[in-house]
């Protein structure tokens, strides 16, 4: 019988709502493990125990009452710790924000993911203020790689990729503003889903740069993906970028496949500049598909540009007054970073933005002759905790700013992306690959990725800890 | 973009002052570090081609 702590939230929520597991007994599982294993891995930053208990009874005695506790029946999850959890001081990874009263409500995802019934057992581990790609924090130690605790996580959502790699919880929220979800997704090996731009609330959540921050979950399963999802789609006004859409849910429709959606690889920017294995995930994928087709992305290396100057200066005009008094506080990679980028010219950034709104239409003509477009999640696998800089295409550069170089040009406008694991024979540790789609169309990618999960292309197991 | 004029350490001095931001000799060589990555990131940024009427966009609504 399949250990409860290796079970997807959607087998979790089954048995729950069949009656052959209580939720008391799912969250008792997921906890003691997390208890067991969080002093190695550095996943969580807050447990919340009697919290878990109380969602998990009140659940059962629910579901003892002949009701219906929702899709997510009993299925644990955990949060970056940028999102308000009631009681608790949103850190955002920073040393700074401990000093915050604790939070008097929670994030408007968390309260979508309990009222379909999940139970939040926890807050996560991320690099400082979101502004990183490791997964390492200056305060809380870093979140490492189940797979391999001496490699990176992957950030900023570096926790969130530890819990969910670990089988500390079957599903973690976490954000993408250049990449944040899916670099973790990648060097972890999990389906991470990055909506697009103004589909999640981000009310009452840390932000970090208002006109590029996206909210999304990270599983072990499409299938997992799409109910967390499906559960959190709808409007809300606190977040001014929220879309009025109607929700347009899709865990019901995975099972419609993918065979009609066209796919093409992305080729020019995203086809050089990365590792061997980064070109060999992509190329799985497009055979497992059938795709030869290649897409030119244009200008994808000017849009990373400007992505990289909107979150250097939007990110410094966040934190500016905090600078000015408590410099000595910040992790010194994100204060540097910060300072600089409150001395670049604002000239530059609305260049940026204009830039941003031509690349995007540029990229919205690609999406005629095309639904999902693959490019790798990132240029490398994991590296070294506390490995500095890294080499591809022969040159040198730094691991924190360059981890998310495929990934940054696809957020910058906003389209939506799954990242779906790819393991090789003999390798230990994983690589994902963008599964790129238009505006709002979340469900193509999804239903692809669960295409590909189905025929084992790709997968997301526990990782297996020695020892535990 | 030619560097011929580019002064990073002045830069940060002047921008300092101007901003008011105290900045340790401890911080500056990362400061730097990051002014120049941004000043060769900008120069695909600035010379790409926007109209007058371009608009920037930050948030999409299709």
């Amino acid at each position: 019988m399949i250990a409860i702590t290796d079970m997807t939230g959607a087998q979790i929520a089954a048995a729950v709502k069949g009656g052959r597991l209580t939720a008391r007994a799912v969250a008792e599982a997921f906890l003691a493990r997390t208890e067991a294993l969080n002093p190695h891995l550095g996943a969580f930053t807050a447990i919340t125990t009697d919290r878990a208990l109380g969602k998990a009874d009140a659940v059962d005695a629910q579901i003892a009452a002949g009701g219906d506790p929702g899709p997510l029946a009993g299925v644990p999850f955990a949060v970056k710790n940028l999102f308000d959890v009631k009681g608790i001081s949103t850190l955002a990874g920073s040393k700074i924000n401990r000093d915050l009263p604790p939070a008097d409500e929670d994030a408007a995802l968390v309260e979508r993911m309990e009222a379909a019934g999940a139970v939040l057992t926890g807050a996560l581990n991320m690099g400082e203020y979101a502004y990183d790609f490791t997964g390492q924090n200056a305060h809380d130690g870093p979140s490492r790689n189940p797979h391999d605790p001496d490699y990176m996580s992957g950030g900023s959502s570096g926790g969130s990729g530890t819990a969910t790699a670990a089988g500390m919880v079957p599903i973690t929220l976490g954000s993408d503003t250049n990449g944040s979800i899916r670099v973790p997704s990648s060097l972890c090996g999990l389906f991470g889903l990055k909506p697009t731009y103004g589909r999640l609330s981000r009310a009452r959540t840390f932000p970090f740069v208002a006109s590029l921050d996206h909210l999304g979950p990270i599983a072990r399963s499409v299938s997992d993906l799409a109910l967390a999802y499906d559960a959190m789609q709808g409007p809300d006004t606190e977040d001014p970028a929220c879309t009025d859409r109607t929700p347009e849910p899709v865990a019901a429709n995975l099972e419609a496949g993918a065979d009609s959606v066209r796919v093409a690889r992305a080729g020019g920017y995203f086809a050089q500049g990365a590792l061997p294995e980064a070109f060999e995930a992509v190329a799985r994928i497009a055979q497992a598909v059938g795709s030869d087709e290649t897409v030119d992305i244009p200008d994808a290396k000017a849009a990373r540009g400007a992505a990289y100057l909107i979150t250097m200066s939007e990110g410094a005009s966040l934190h500016l007054d905090r600078l000015k008094t408590r410099h000595a506080d910040y992790d010194p990679d994100v204060r540097d970073r910060l300072i600089a980028g409150a001395m670049i010219p604002g000239a530059w950034v609305t260049k940026a933005q204009k830039l941003r709104r031509i690349y995007r239409e540029k990229m919205l003509k690609l999406f005629e002759t095309v639904d999902v477009i693959l490019a790798p999640a990132t240029p490398c696998r994991a590296p070294r905790i506390g490995q500095q800089t890294m080499v591809l295409d022969g040159v040198e550069m730094p691991v924190r700013p360059n981890l998310g170089l495929f990934t940054q040009p696809i957020s910058f406008i906003g389209l939506p992306v799954v990242t779906v694991p790819v393991w090789t024979d003999g390798e230990a540790l994983p690589i994902g690959v963008q599964l790129i789609a238009a505006p709002w169309r979340e469900d193509l990618a999804l239903r692809l990725a669960h295409q590909l999960e189905k025929a084992g292309v790709v997968a997301a197991p526990v990782a297996n800890i020695t020892g535990h | 973009m030619s560097d011929d004029t580019f002064d990073v350490e002045a830069m940060i001095d002047a921008m300092a002052a101007f901003l008011d931001l105290p900045v340790e000799e401890s911080y500056r060589p990362g400061i730097a570090g990051h002014l120049t990555v941004a000043r060769a990131i900008a120069a695909d940024v600035l010379s790409f081609d926007t109209s007058d009427e371009a608009e920037p966009a930050p948030v999409f609504r299709t």
